[in-house]
């Protein structure tokens, strides 16, 4: 494929891909996340490659292998259009039928269909199922639509518009007006203005500019950064490079994990793809702006997702954060201004180019814009990756999209940002999902990792696992973190153990209070975040395990 | 270099640009603790001894004085209930390492500080950092590095390379606040330096 040099020439090959697609033609989305190819898809997908070889169907038929289609718990997934038939827990055994019945037949496969566990409702089309049907899937909802490692399907569904658009009809502070506009807030944990951030580093002196994908997601029950990353990597490439156009950036970074050779895999024949299309490189569809991304991948520890360790890793030193007193958007990587954004930032971008801040800004609450990726797990029956707009309530995505809790248990609390997040009780369930408001109760967004606990859950035994987690992963530096969190530790552990002390909750708040005081880095200065949420909400379960 | 007028502890204090608020405050007079600041190393704030307020554009935060630079018009507490309370804590928790340290031991009486406060740990080491610095910064051999993390980070000594540097060195041997460090070097040669090259030339 010779580069593409002009909008033209874009736009053109995307007319040519579209007319070679009839949209009737049946295609077999099956899932390949992370979740689905741990419960045997990798089968389910050879089992539909040999029915389509043994009928002869490859011509009339397409089969993607595809990112993560969200409904974790009930995978391995698989998504039949021109119809959206969803099936789920598929075997191979069930793929000569699904073939035979909805591909050729357009007959739907009764058994394989969702049936709801407590209505025994079913549900055979995608948006009808009550998992999917109160999402707005903007960003994950193009997974089931595309192969990942191809560039055809990614231009196929209007790839690469925003980036033509960006580029050729307007000027690197009009893209970045319109982010500012947009109200994009960072996805990453602190909800920071990605247009402030950008300015910052578009006006901070020096030439040489970089740009930093975050697709590190270190912490436990996240999933949702590598969910969409892998499925869709070319959307998040489009908003790093039109980024960089606004910062006036020439070199990226993609920073990721090491751990995930799929996500590997995709991100490289991605970059490979758009280099080759003349997409990513010097003079960028012939508009003359270069820009090229380098792939660097974690060391294992969670710390290196902290922006300013992750920045001294690019650098090839040891991933130790280090204080931020001057913005790593004007001093980063090498000293040299460097605009960090997450993954589902990033993935944010093509769309607001393409359909305007206003649209954008249209979405979500009043500080809160557009919508949020959540990893939903614990004990709740839908487990999976999740979409909804800014505004929606805990209640609606706990019951209907989670489905209510498990077993016919009781929900006790949700917990969302991990080890550095926060426990809220049942009482706040008609708290909508808002970066402040959700801060203002104990529990803030952070990445978007959210964990449902159900009545038997130990909120001395959630803040002790978290508290464990996190003496093995600070970087062990500074002294209020690494002492702060041993000692916690300790006295945390024999309050669970029935041996409290008297004295030891107002010891605990004080370490709290040091550590989040003196601490060098935000890990630091938020380790003791479950450990105050849990005694502000749960404080009783603490008092109960302390002798008199 | 343009000069900088800040505020320490009610004085007016003038400094230069690119100065740390420990270098202005050193220069004039006005003491602030510190355990793994060096003036021959760069700043690490690893310790956070040197914790002091800052008020600057109407907001006070806590910042480590080693590291941060002297800005126009900066008001700097190096003493205030919060900052005491810090100071304190951190005392203790290394005293649950290094109990006799007579550096912690002095400043500990500063700061009323409780040397049983929490439970002894077995490392004598405090990880300030400063024999691994030393030997890299200034002597650029690192014969001493950190190894783990967390709750488990400790300094350890590089056989191969401290086997051909140490033994006329030991420059970091003085700096050490808690004499682990000299411990931590007998092992190493105890254990893993090969019997001839730990010798001085003139003992082969």
């Amino acid at each position: 494929m010779p580069k593409i040099t002009s909008a033209a020439e874009l736009e053109a090959l995307r007319k040519e891909i579209a007319s070679k697609r009839d949209p009737d033609t049946p295609s077999i989305a099956v899932c390949a996340g992370a979740g689905c190819l741990g419960q045997g898809n990798d089968r389910v997908i050879r089992a539909f490659e040999e029915e389509i070889k043994k009928q002869s169907l490859a011509e009339k038929v397409a089969l993607r292998a595809t990112g993560c289609h969200g409904f974790c718990d009930r995978g391995p997934n698989v998504v039949i259009y021109p119809d959206e038939i969803c099936y789920m827990e598929v075997t191979p055994e069930d793929v000569p039928e699904i073939v035979q019945e909805t591909v050729l037949g357009k007959k739907v496969v009764d058994r394989l269909i969702y049936t709801d566990p407590g209505t025994e409702e079913k549900a055979a089309h995608l948006s009808d199922v009550p998992f999917y049907k109160k999402q707005v899937r903007n960003l994950i909802g193009a997974n089931t639509r595309i192969d990942p490692q191809s560039l055809e399907d990614y231009l196929a569904i209007d790839g690469y518009a925003a980036l033509s658009k960006a580029l050729f009809e307007m000027g690197p502070e009009e893209v970045l007006e319109e982010i500012k506009k947009a109200n994009l807030r960072g996805r990453g944990g602190g909800g920071f203005p990605a247009g402030l951030k950008w300015e910052t580093a578009r006006n901070a002196p020096g030439e040489e500019k970089y740009v930093i994908v975050n697709g590190h997601e270190g912490e436990p029950g996240a999933f949702m950064d590598r969910a969409l990353f892998t499925g869709n990597p070319h959307c998040v490439l489009e908003g790093l490079i039109i980024g960089a156009y606004a910062i006036g950036s020439h070199q990226g970074f993609i920073y990721t994990r090491h751990d995930s050779p799929q996500l590997i895999q995709n991100i490289e024949t991605a970059l490979a793809k758009a280099r080759e299309y003349g997409l990513l490189g010097d003079d960028i569809l012939g508009s003359g702006f270069d820009f090229d991304v380098e792939v660097h991948f974690d060391v294992g520890i969670f710390v290196s997702g902290e922006s300013s360790a992750l920045m001294r890793s690019i650098e090839g030193k040891n991933p130790e954060p280090r204080p931020k007193y001057i913005r790593t958007s004007v001093s980063g990587i090498w000293n040299r201004p460097s605009n960090l954004n997450n993954v589902e930032t990033w993935a944010n971008v093509a769309q607001i180019i393409n359909r305007g801040a206003d649209w954008y800004a249209g979405i979500g609450t009043d500080r809160s814009k557009g919508t949020k990726l959540l990893s939903l797990s614990g004990a709740i029956r839908n487990t999976g990756v999740v979409e909804v707009p800014f505004g929606t309530t805990l209640r609606e995505i706990v019951y209907d999209i989670g489905g209510g809790i498990r077993d016919g248990k009781k929900l006790k609390a949700v917990h969302f940002g991990g080890p550095m997040g926060g426990s809220v009780p049942e009482r706040f369930l008609d708290t909508p999902l808002d970066f402040d408001e959700m801060s203002k109760i104990g529990a803030p967004i952070g990445a978007g990792g959210m964990l449902v606990l159900d009545e038997d859950t130990n909120m001395v035994e959630l803040t002790r696992f978290y508290l464990n987690f996190l003496t093995n992963e600070s970087c062990g530096k500074c002294v209020p973190c690494r002492e702060g969190i041993r000692q916690m530790l300790k006295i945390v552990t024999r309050i669970r153990q029935g041996e409290g002390r008297s004295g030891d909750i107002e010891l605990l708040e004080e370490i709290a209070e040091v550590m989040g005081a003196a601490s060098l880095c935000s890990l630091g200065k938020t380790a003791a975040d479950p450990l105050k949420g849990t005694l502000r909400y749960f404080r009783d379960e603490y008092e109960a395990n302390i002798a008199e | 270099m343009s000069e900088i007028l800040l505020q320490i502890d009610g004085k007016e204090v003038k400094a230069t640009e690119g100065m740390t608020v420990l270098e202005a405050a050193q220069q004039a007079g006005i003491d602030i603790p510190t355990l793994c600041h060096h003036e021959k190393l760069e700043p690490y704030g690893g310790c956070r001894m040197c914790t002091v307020e800052v008020e600057t554009r109407g907001r006070m935060k806590t910042v480590a004085a080693c590291l941060y630079p002297v800005e126009p018009d900066l008001v700097v507490r190096t003493r205030s209930e919060l900052v005491d309370k810090i100071r304190k804590m951190i005392l203790e928790l290394l005293m649950a390492h290094a109990p006799d340290s007579e550096k912690l031991q002095e400043l500990a009486q500063e700061y009323g500080a409780d040397r049983n406060r929490f439970g002894k740990e077995s490392s004598f080491c405090i990880l300030c950092g400063l024999c691994v610095r030393y030997c890299a910064e200034v002597k650029k051999k690192h014969a001493i590095g950190f190894i783990n993390r967390g709750g488990n980070r400790e300094i350890a000594f590089i056989p191969e390379i401290a086997a051909k540097e140490c033994w006329n060195c030991k420059e970091c041997f003085p700096l050490c606040p808690t004499s682990y460090l000299q411990a931590a070097y007998v092992l190493t040669e105890a254990l893993s330096f090969p019997a001839v090259a730990s010798k001085s030339p003139a003992e082969k």
